[in-house]
């Protein structure tokens, strides 16, 4: 108890001093900025700016009139995330004039790993937030535009109607947030910098750019909603969204100060694995594309999610697919669970990263590969004296599955199934919350 | 017929988990177009889940199909004639960021 006071008096007094450190390096902002103002050897930048950009501004791809338009541009970057935190972080450094940062999610300890914006003490608070602290003391010279809300058509509708953006950045992590951004870039012929990333793996391209095909040109049809696995699922590695949203930031360049080869008609695989970039020629602009094409059917945003037939987070949607009686809250599970059969079934990885003492492990895709097998698992695993089974899994989706399908294949084996309900999140939330809930 | 089949995007979970594959096309008198292939995969290589791979007897929505480093798009689409040592990827699309 009385770490948890000490605990408590450390984060309050942390609280005070941070905002009392803002106070003070908004003065100091202040006071710069007094002191700045234009520079008499240079029209439009800055002393302080031809120092800060000379490295890259004595280049020939850039020079000071690149620079200018760096300044004078704006850029929109749906998703402060694994690709939006070092996108934002390059553009910022590289002085883009105004970034305007959209996002609705909190930061959590499972983003810190690839979302380098956000730090330990930002737990909690808007992403959109947190980024904005770190762009916005990392340079001075420009202006962040920090907007928490949901992406969807009405708030992209109204972002673009109030903003002329140069280049949007796609660095969101779902379908139908992809297909939106895709048709509003369209439709009001912006660019659009297209990066993605899972596991080992990154995509990156940028689209309706020139004569350049559009999102839907090359994917007209959204992906079947079972064959889409998220980072949360599937996992990824921060160095590997790193490497995308850092080339998104500098596509975005590129297209900004007008370089002849920017990322179009051409599609960039990046393998981690192998350490290779495949660089895959793409076709033009399709003329009978639904919304670039010569008579488009899409004139305005639509319902995204509808079309996609899913949502437009990478959130997963819980179900509800049996029946009360073949289900057990979690405080009653931790009361059954040393003398009942336990079966977790998450991935191996998964159960070997964190798992319940006393349980088996036998994953989801094994049991729907081989049914039979895993019931004789189940006779082998079960006694004499209790036929009861409890599945368990991380959340209690993929465990009501497995008690659905397979109970019916139980018939003349006496044994009872039980879906844990919530799975490990409940049980993490509500017995001990030192299970790790991931 | 020797070519290289690749499996990105996590394409290959269907195919055994394996990314890369060396592949010798039994000879014939037709040649062999993409379209072909495909069925031929379908019944050699494939390991589970054919409708996450194939549906309308084209590749599923969401994956790429390059040959040599160009989208299948540009060189007509499953009729495109395969030709030795040709390397043909199919790579799903990812979302996650
Ligand atoms: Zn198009």
């Amino acid at each position: 108890m009385s770490l948890n006071r000490e605990l408590e008096t450390l984060k309050q007094e942390i609280a005070e001093l941070k905002e009392k450190l803002n106070k003070k390096e908004q003065l100091l902002h202040a006071l710069y900025k007094k002191q700045e103002g234009i520079c008499t050897y240079n029209n439009i930048l800055s002393t302080d700016e031809i120092v800060r950009y000379s490295r890259q501004m004595i280049m020939p791809d850039i020079t000071v009139t690149g620079q200018e338009t760096l300044k004078n541009s704006k850029v929109l970057i749906v998703g402060i995330g694994g690709l939006g935190c070092p996108a934002a972080l390059y553009l910022a450094s590289a002085g883009i004039g105004e970034i305007t940062i959209i996002d609705y999610d909190a930061v959590e300890l499972s983003n810190l790993h690839r979302q380098v914006l956000h730090s330990e003490n930002d737990i909690g608070t808007p992403k959109v937030d947190s980024a904005f602290k770190k762009l916005e003391r990392l340079n001075g010279n420009i202006k962040i535009i920090p907007i928490i809300d949901h992406v969807n058509s009405t708030t992209i509708n109204r972002l673009l109607k109030a903003t002329k953006y140069d280049v949007i950045i796609d660095g969101s992590d779902n379908v139908a947030t992809r297909y939106l951004l895709n048709d509003a870039c369209v439709l009001n012929n912006i660019p659009l910098v297209s990066g993605s990333a899972l596991q080992m793996e990154g995509q990156l391209t940028v689209y309706h750019y020139k004569d350049g095909p559009c999102y839907r040109c090359i994917f007209p049809i959204p992906p079947p909603p079972q064959t889409v696995t998220n980072c949360g699922d599937g996992g990824v590695l921060g160095p590997v969204t790193g490497v995308i949203g850092v080339l998104q930031a500098l596509e975005t360049i590129k297209i900004l100060i007008h370089s002849p080869f920017v990322l179009s008609k051409r599609f960039l695989i990046f393998d981690g694995i192998a350490s290779t970039f495949q660089n895959i020629k793409l076709k033009q602009r399709n003329i009978k594309c639904e919304v670039c094409g010569d008579a488009p059917t899409i004139t305005s945003l639509i319902d995204y999610e509808q079309f996609c037939g899913s949502s437009a987070h990478d959130k997963v949607t819980d179900i509800n697919i049996v029946k009360p009686e073949q289900e057990i809250e979690i405080l009653c599970f931790n009361k059954l669970r040393d003398d009942t059969l336990v079966v977790d079934v998450r991935p191996e990885l998964e159960f070997k990263m964190c798992c319940l003492p006393k349980t088996l492990n036998y994953s989801y895709t094994k049991i729907m590969d081989n049914i039979g097998d895993f019931i004789k698992f189940l006779d082998v695993n079960t006694t004499q004296l209790s036929k009861n089974v409890l599945v368990l899994c991380r959340r209690g989706n993929d465990s009501q599955k497995v008690v659905k399908i397979v109970q019916s294949h139980l018939i003349n084996h006496n044994i009872n199934l039980y879906n844990v309900k919530g799975g490990l999140h409940a049980f993490s939330k509500q017995v001990d919350t030192t299970f790790p809930c991931y | 017929m020797k070519i290289t089949i690749q499996f990105g995007g996590g394409v290959h979970l269907l195919f055994g988990n394996i990314k890369l594959h060396e592949i010798d096309l039994p000879d014939r008198e037709k040649h062999w177009t993409i379209g072909d292939l495909l069925l031929w995969m379908t019944d050699n290589l494939l390991q589970e889940r054919p409708e996450l791979f194939l549906q309308d007897k084209s590749v599923r929505p969401g994956i790429l199909v390059i040959v040599n480093d160009t989208d299948w798009e540009l060189l007509g689409c499953a009729d495109y004639v395969i030709q030795p040592k040709d390397t043909i990827g199919f790579i799903s699309t990812l979302h996650g960021g």
